[in-house]
Formats: C-alpha cells, structure tokens, sequence
C-alpha cells in the first residue's frame, strides 16, 4: 500500500489556492521550521464569510496536502462554519493520514485559525479565546 | 523516463549473479551439514565461495562468517568487541556521531549493559579527526568501530591510518563498509582492519546475506545460538543461493572497480556540478573523498519529502534526510554531525549512482531536480521570507 492516500497525492500534486492575497484581511502562520513545516494562511474576509483564501507551505506532502484541503473546507463559508473545522475533518477529508502525519492537519486546523484570529485582532472583534488553543493539542515538535 | 537513483539503498541484481544462484535452488539443494553427497556437494560450493571472498577481501575463508546481512554482521563485530574487552575490564568503545543506526543502536544497547561510548565528532567535510580519535583512547578503551563510507553523505574515512592508531595501541578496530564494499578495493590486512561488515545487496548481489570479517584471532562472540554452522558462531543453515550470488557479485564487481568508478565519478561529478547551479543550496560531505556513486545535497527553503515524491511522479528514485522521510521527528543525524542547521537539513536530497547510470538519466536528474526545487520554493512561506529579506539565508 502507498504511503499517502490518491486523496493527499492529488492535494500534493495540484494544490489548491496556493499563493498569497496582497490584501489579506487575516493572515495566520504556525510550525516552525526547525520541525519541518511551516503553513501559512491568507483570508479575505466579507460579510462573515471567507470570500478567498490562499496559503504557503514548507513541508512534506500531507502538510501541503493539508493545507489545500483545509482551504477547499473554508471558502465560501461564514466564520462560525470555518470554526468547527477540524484537524479531523481535514484528514478524512483527505480519506486519512498516517498517523505520524497527523500533525500536519493539525498545523492546517491552527494556521486557519490563527488567521481568524489576526482578522478578529485587527477588526477588534470580541470572540472566545478558547477556541484558539495554540499547539496544545500536538506534541510534534516537543515544543 | 525512469531513473533508479537510490544504489545506497540497494542495487539491481547482476544477471551473472542472479544465474549463479539458480542451481542451488533445485538442483544442489542439500543441506551442507549433511554427510551424504547432495549435502556434501553444497558444502564444497560453500567452501569455495568463501575461499573466493576471503582472497577478494585479502584475508583467510575461516576469517569470514556469512551473515543475514550488513546490520547482523555490525551487531556481531561490536558484541564480540565488546564481550572481548569486558573480560579484561575494558568497557569503553569509540565510534563516530555518522555511523549507520546498526552500529548505534547496538552501542546503545551496550550502553545500557555499563559500557562506555564516546562518538567523535566529524569534521565539516563529513570526515573524522584522527588526532581526536587518538585523544579519546583510553586506558580501557576496548574497541573503535568507524565506518568505511558513509552511507548519507558518501564520505570516506581514512581507515588505514584508523587502524594503524589501533593496532599500535592494541585495540579492535572494526569498520562498517556496507557501502565501500565492491566499490572501493579494499585489503583488510592491508588496511590493519580487525573485523569489517558488508552486504552483498550494495554490489549487485542478493539481499539477506552478508559478511563478518573478523580476524582469525578475535574469539568472536554468537548472537544466533543453534547449531554448529559458521564454526559454531553463527547458527543457522546456511544460505547457499545467495552465498553464491554474493560471491558472483563481489567477483563482478571488483574485476570493474576501476572503470566502474572511473565511468560513475564523472557522472557524480556533472551531477554536483549541475545542482551546485542551484542558489542557496551546498554538497554535504567532501567534494573529493567521498564515494564515486554518491551525491548529497540541501536546498535551502524547501522539505525533503516533497521533493522525493515530485521526483518519484517524474519517474527519478532518490532519497532524503528529512524528518518526514524517516517517521522520526529530527533529520539526518549525519547532516546535523557536519553542522547543518534543522531547518537546513529537512531539504536534503540523496542521489546514488551506479555504473548503470547514463549521462542523459544524469541530465534529466538535474533538470527535474531544478524544476522541482524551484517549483517547491515557490509555495514556500520559509523562502518568501528569505527572498523579500525578513530572514537571512544561511546557505550562499
């Protein structure tokens, strides 16, 4: 059996929304490059719901796998939607990940939100921090 | 087009290899512990075969125990070393931070027993420091295991001169040359080696099956019980096909040793010199002592495993020392002992050649390693940092 899913090859090979949006209105970066990924998110955000959406990857295939679907799962949605997305929902999006890849949906589900949270910051939009646990819920880095 | 650029990993079998091996299948099958004719007739290809390596290698047939391969034959050598030194209250062993995980694990492993092991360092080109390795004997030093070539980074160590450092100060010196073997010639009494691993998988040769060498003064110790094989050192019916591929295989290969390596290391050295185009990236290990087949490199900005698999949807088979690569959480051991920083050391690439290897598969390596390399920095936030200067470089 291959490594990865046809899911996370064809994610790999021709990722979505790849790139950066100048104007972003949120903008989230989480990994660390010691570690091996690094993800990067770009939200446009009108009326609540996520117009357009682009990142950057540094990483191995199921990071830049993760990163598109996880964009695939947010454009067009409004931000409650966005929220309730999970690193799990990423990965069976991607009909799973091995299991020592799971972290790389995990960066996807944190750079996501980190990128809501730079649009809330910056718009002085009231939220609960709760929902914005950092890196807590993956021991990849030891960190 | 396909490009199977990963020999350090393994190597096609040779044809004259693989039809040696056939008769032992079906025809002389017999047991060589038995003493009717069909046992004895496999005996006498066995002997033969090791009479062949053994004058290969420039040591004695009861010098060479058959082993299942490379790792078993390093386990054996570094235990009996140590088994050796322990009976005289010597319990400590000097090895190198570069080693294959068979020689480190298995000092781990001794470590937990209370014997002491010191890794020296390597120097920036990937090769040890004699004058350190004379600093870190001991009183008790018992044994010192260096590797011939480096299996990452291709590096070779001066063994000679090792064991020249060993042999005046009356300590085992074993060396690992899984990969120098039916590469590089190599002359054990010559080169003043007391044991020496190799497997024949790395020469053209069939996989599970390899040599200790061991001087036929070290008492070396068992780490398969069971029978009276291998002079009672190592159990188990032996594996007569593969025997006899991997003495096919070694004879091959050092009868072209020398065009071989003629023929690789100008393919190795248009190789180094397309990718070194490549800005912001560096050869790990010496340009120059460094084995004919290997190519090491780390591209600045981008991951390992990535690059692997766009390499492998263009048909190229290579190799990396990135984390993602290897399950574990840090890179290359290898590329962080000669200094590489981590983030460094996730992009690396590994290509192996072989005299199999043509100009045109080389050609299309380093334009599909461009294209990819260049592809893969362009979705990388890491190296939009480093372009629009918010971080520095660290490779020129």
């Amino acid at each position: 059996m291959a490594l990865y899913s046809e899911k996370v090859m064809s994610h790999f090979r021709n990722p979505r929304n790849v790139g950066i949006i100048e104007d972003a209105d949120g903008v989230g970066e989480v990994g660390n490059a010691k570690c091996g990924d690094i993800m990067k998110i770009y939200l446009k955000i009108d009326n609540d719901t996520v117009t357009d959406v682009k990142f950057e990857t540094f990483g191995c295939a199921s990071a830049i796998a993760s990163s598109s679907m996880a964009t695939e799962m947010i454009k067009g949605k409004k931000l409650s939607e966005v929220l309730e997305v999970t690193n799990q929902a990423v990965a069976e999006a991607l009909d799973g990940l091995p299991a020592h890849k799971m972290h790389c949906s995990v960066l996807a589900e944190e750079a996501i939100k980190s990128a809501l949270k730079d649009y809330y910051d910056k718009n002085s939009i009231q939220y609960d921090e709760k929902l914005f646990a950092n890196c807590n819920s993956c021991e990849h880095c030891g960190v | 087009m396909k490009v199977y650029a990963d020999n350090a990993a393994t190597t096609k079998m040779s044809k004259a290899a693989i039809e040696s091996m056939l008769p032992y299948f079906d025809e002389v099958y017999g047991n060589p512990s038995s003493l009717y004719s069909e046992g004895q007739k496999a005996k006498e290809v066995l002997t033969s075969a090791r009479e062949k390596i053994a004058s290969l290698l420039g040591c004695e047939p009861r010098e060479i125990t058959f082993t299942s391969g490379g790792s078993e034959a390093d386990n054996q050598a570094i235990v009996s070393g140590a088994r050796l030194g322990a009976r005289k209250g010597k319990k400590h062993i000097i090895s190198t931070k570069i080693e294959h995980h068979a020689v480190l694990h298995t000092l781990q492993s001794l470590e937990k027993e209370g014997f002491e092991v010191t890794l020296l360092d390597v120097k920036p080109d990937g090769i040890v420091d004699t004058q350190e390795l004379k600093n870190a004997i001991r009183e008790d030093t018992c044994l010192v295991t260096v590797m011939y070539a480096n299996n990452e980074i291709g590096t070779i160590q001066p063994i000679k001169e090792i064991g020249a450092i060993c042999k005046e100060k009356g300590i085992l010196f074993h060396t690992d040359a899984v990969q120098a073997v039916g590469h590089i010639k190599i002359n054990v009494k010559e080169e003043n080696i007391d044991m020496l691993s190799l497997s024949a998988h790395k020469f053209h040769g069939p996989k599970g099956i390899g040599v200790l060498y061991a001087d036929k003064k070290i008492p070396l110790s068992n780490i398969i019980y069971g029978g009276a094989q291998e002079r009672g050192k190592r159990a188990g019916t032996e594996n007569v096909p593969s025997i006899v591929g991997m003495k096919t295989a070694l004879e091959e290969a050092l009868l072209n040793v020398e065009e071989n390596s003629r023929y690789i290391l100008k393919l190795r050295d248009r190789l180094i010199e397309g990718l070194g185009k490549i800005p912001h990236s560096i050869l790990n290990g010496d340009a120059q002592k460094r084995l004919p087949s290997n190519v090491n490199f780390c591209f600045e900005g981008i991951e390992g495993e990535s690059l692997l698999l766009l390499l492998d949807d263009k048909g190229i088979s290579a190799s990396s020392g990135s984390a993602c690569t290897s399950g574990s959480l840090d890179p290359s051991h290898v590329l962080l002992a000669i200094g590489r920083p981590h983030e460094i050391a996730h992009g690396s690439l590994r290509l192996s050649l072989s005299e199999q290897t043509t100009e045109q598969e080389v050609e299309y390596i380093i334009k599909s390693v461009i294209e990819v390399v260049e592809y893969l920095r362009s979705i990388s936030p890491v190296w939009r940092d480093l372009v629009t200067g918010k971080n520095k470089f660290i490779l020129k």
